[in-house]
């Protein structure tokens, strides 16, 4: 085994390279749909980031939890998430994850233990101390994930949840895609550590940085972080330094980022990146990668035809739901 | 069997009863565990089962509500507590974006099985940041419960089943209330939720009271009767969802319906009521105008005679309950 690759055997590195695949396609095709008016509303599309959320979950077990962002279809797919159910959500169908009420900024996943995306900035922060406790009380020995922007380091949420989390020793790992941009608003002009991950020592917890882009990368740290959570060591904040190639929702004119500097992230696409490094250490051949990407493109026809296909919710349910 | 208990002492016992019956209940809050809480209500709980399932937090009252939505979602029951109800703008993003619409927004998938107890109310002195009444503010948002019982055995019937409630319930407490007395049952009992109850009968004409108002009613109610006017007093006790039919029925019958709680009158609870039975078949039995009387348009002021003029008392009710028997249509 290629050290280079973890404990990473080679099918599992394939069926990752398959799902940061897949999460490309599936929000390249939403993208198209949306301008083909197909879908309504708004997405935030994590196109460029998916070494962080394969990565972050390639570290989990089914039974442990995410809590998830409005970029947030790259974690519900990586979570086991099924397309098919993710596109019909995003057309606002009855047979969606969330049965139409939720979309793309609810995105949700209980069965794989995804509690779900979130429209507000560090929505799930909070949220993410009380899985922690209630999982530590119940004596499971899950872990929580929660996903977060860098933009939500700035929230006061964020620091409630991770002294708390600190403090009650909960078994959360604070996992910060770090993609450069609160909307338009830059971390360098939002923060004056050099790394977010810097922000731990002020809990008394440990914090990592990572390329964010390398798959590797990303799931070696979650996964130190998710064996000291699960053994009862606490929370960790881990920091991946990403980028989002997309803007930041359908308005976004981008007059705050150059081109220049959006096509050199490109040139770190994180999928390109594996894929690289799995066909020279000869763990994949291009015949491979030719039919993993035939593979997601049918995969994503077809959910496509099963969300159009779907039913649209009953207006006589519209109540249902609101309370239990 | 029933004996005389307080307010707070029937708050707690409930709490006592809830978690010595389900493993899932826990309480967080500030000061909840030795300290016993800013109001004794949490007293000796601490004790009786220690400090995993009574937690003290940090000031945090953000994460004190991410606690309670987090892990409710994940299967437990937590009850929080929002030391004063007016911390509880500090808690609101969990409570209205998250623990209220996650069930809707996941597609009915999940459940938020939370109590949010708060003290709340004017009458200690401690001024505008201590002495909110912001009930009105959750009634308005879609998933909220929110309960507000003036009476011991209200209170501990009504927390019972606010804990064995699947959604999240904003318990309000009134700080004044805690130190009343009345006759409440032994053991382990509930009081469904959305159940308007008839406080007082009367003919001629109606008073709809909430929390700390229900008590001053029903002295208002007392003092007019010896006067021959007979008052009927309904308390809603739970403000959302509204049991509106006892409520409408009384106006059927008397005619007339004076609305007293002691929130800000512009936006308070009172406006809703008028509109529901406005709304209702009661119009058509109305003698007089629906009429409010609640707090004033201003932040609870620290002078102490100033401050009880902000609140309705039970001379004010009693006043207005006169006016109201002689208005006509």
């Amino acid at each position: 085994m290629n050290q280079s690759f973890a404990d990473l055997s080679p099918e599992r590195l394939r069926a990752l390279l398959h799902q940061m695949m897949l999460i490309r396609a599936f929000e390249e095709a939403a993208e198209q749909l949306y301008l083909q008016g197909l879908i309504h509303g708004t997405m935030h599309l994590s196109v460029g980031q998916e070494a962080s959320a394969v990565g972050a979950c390639a570290a989990l077990r089914p039974d442990d939890y995410i809590l998830s962002t409005h970029r947030g279809h790259g974690h519900c797919i990586a979570k086991g998430a099924r397309v098919d159910l993710m596109m019909a959500e995003f057309f606002g169908k009855e047979t969606g994850y969330c049965r139409g009420r939720g979309g793309s900024m609810h995105m949700a996943d209980v069965e794989t233990g995804n509690l779900g995306a979130n429209g507000i900035v560090a929505g799930g922060v909070p949220m993410a101390a009380g899985v922690g406790l209630s999982i530590q009380m119940q004596r499971q020995d899950r872990v929580v994930l929660v996903f977060f922007g860098d933009g939500a380091t700035n929230e006061g949420a964020f620091h409630e949840s991770l002294n708390l989390a600190a403090i009650w020793n909960l078994p959360v790992i604070y996992f910060c895609e770090n993609n450069q941009y609160a909307m338009s608003m830059a971390i360098t002009r939002a923060s004056k550590v050099e790394k977010l991950s810097d922000r731990a020592c002020a809990y008394g917890i440990p914090g990592v940085t990572v390329d964010g882009n390398d798959l590797l990368a990303v799931y070696c740290a979650t996964k130190e972080a998710v064996e000291r959570a699960r053994s009862g060591g606490g929370p960790t904040l881990i920091e991946a330094q990403t980028y989002r190639w997309k803007g930041h929702s359908k308005s976004d004119k981008q007059r705050y980022r150059t081109k220049e500097e959006v096509k050199a992230w490109q040139e770190r696409d994180p999928i390109a990146r594996l894929a690289q490094k799995m066909l020279e250490a000869a763990l994949l051949t291009e015949n491979d990668l030719q039919q993993l990407q035939a593979d997601v493109d049918a995969e994503i026809a077809a959910a496509i035809e099963f969300a159009k296909a779907s039913p649209e919710p009953d207006p006589a349910t519209i109540f249902e739901g609101v309370y239990a | 069997m029933s004996r005389e208990l307080t307010y707070a002492e029937a708050v707690r016992e409930a709490i006592d009863l809830a978690m010595a019956r389900d493993e899932r209940v826990f309480l967080v809050g500030e000061d909840v565990g030795v300290y016993g809480g800013a109001f004794g209500v949490t007293d000796g709980l601490y004790q009786k089962y220690g400090p995993e399932r009574v937690r003290d937090t940090p000031i945090s009252e953000a994460v004190i509500a991410g606690v309670a939505t987090g892990a409710a979602l994940t299967g437990m029951r937590p009850i929080a507590e929002i030391q004063f109800m007016d911390f509880i703008t500090l808690s609101m993003e969990q409570l209205v974006l998250q623990a209220a619409k996650l069930r809707f927004m996941l597609g009915g998938k999940v459940q938020v099985p939370f109590v949010l107890r708060t003290p709340a109310g004017a009458g200690t002195g401690a001024a505008a940041q201590h002495s909110e009444s912001l009930e009105n503010w959750f009634v308005h948002v879609p998933g909220l419960k929110v309960v507000m019982p003036s009476t011991p055995a209200d209170a501990k019937g009504l927390l019972l089943a606010s804990i064995e409630d699947p959604n999240p319930v904003i318990f309000v407490e009134h700080k004044l209330l805690y130190r009343t007395k009345g006759a409440v049952p032994e053991g382990y009992y509930t009081i469904p939720l959305s159940q308007t109850e008839v406080k007082r009968p009367g003919r001629d004409l109606t008073i709809v009271a909430t929390s700390l108002m229900v008590v001053r009613a029903l002295e208002a109610a007392e003092r007019l009767a010896k006067e021959g006017v007979e008052v009927e007093v309904v308390d809603p006790r739970t403000l959302k969802p509204l049991d509106a039919e006892p409520i409408i029925r009384s106006v059927c019958k008397t005619g007339r319906v004076l609305i007293v709680h002691e929130a800000c009158k512009t936006g308070g609870f009172g406006g809703e009521l008028a509109a529901v039975i406005a709304e209702s078949e009661a119009f058509d039995y109305l003698d007089a105008p629906i009429r409010r009387l609640a707090g004033l348009d201003i932040p609870v002021p620290y002078n102490r005679e100033l401050e009880r003029r902000m609140v309705p008392q039970v001379e004010d009710i009693v006043d207005a309950a006169r006016r109201l028997v002689k208005e006509a249509r």
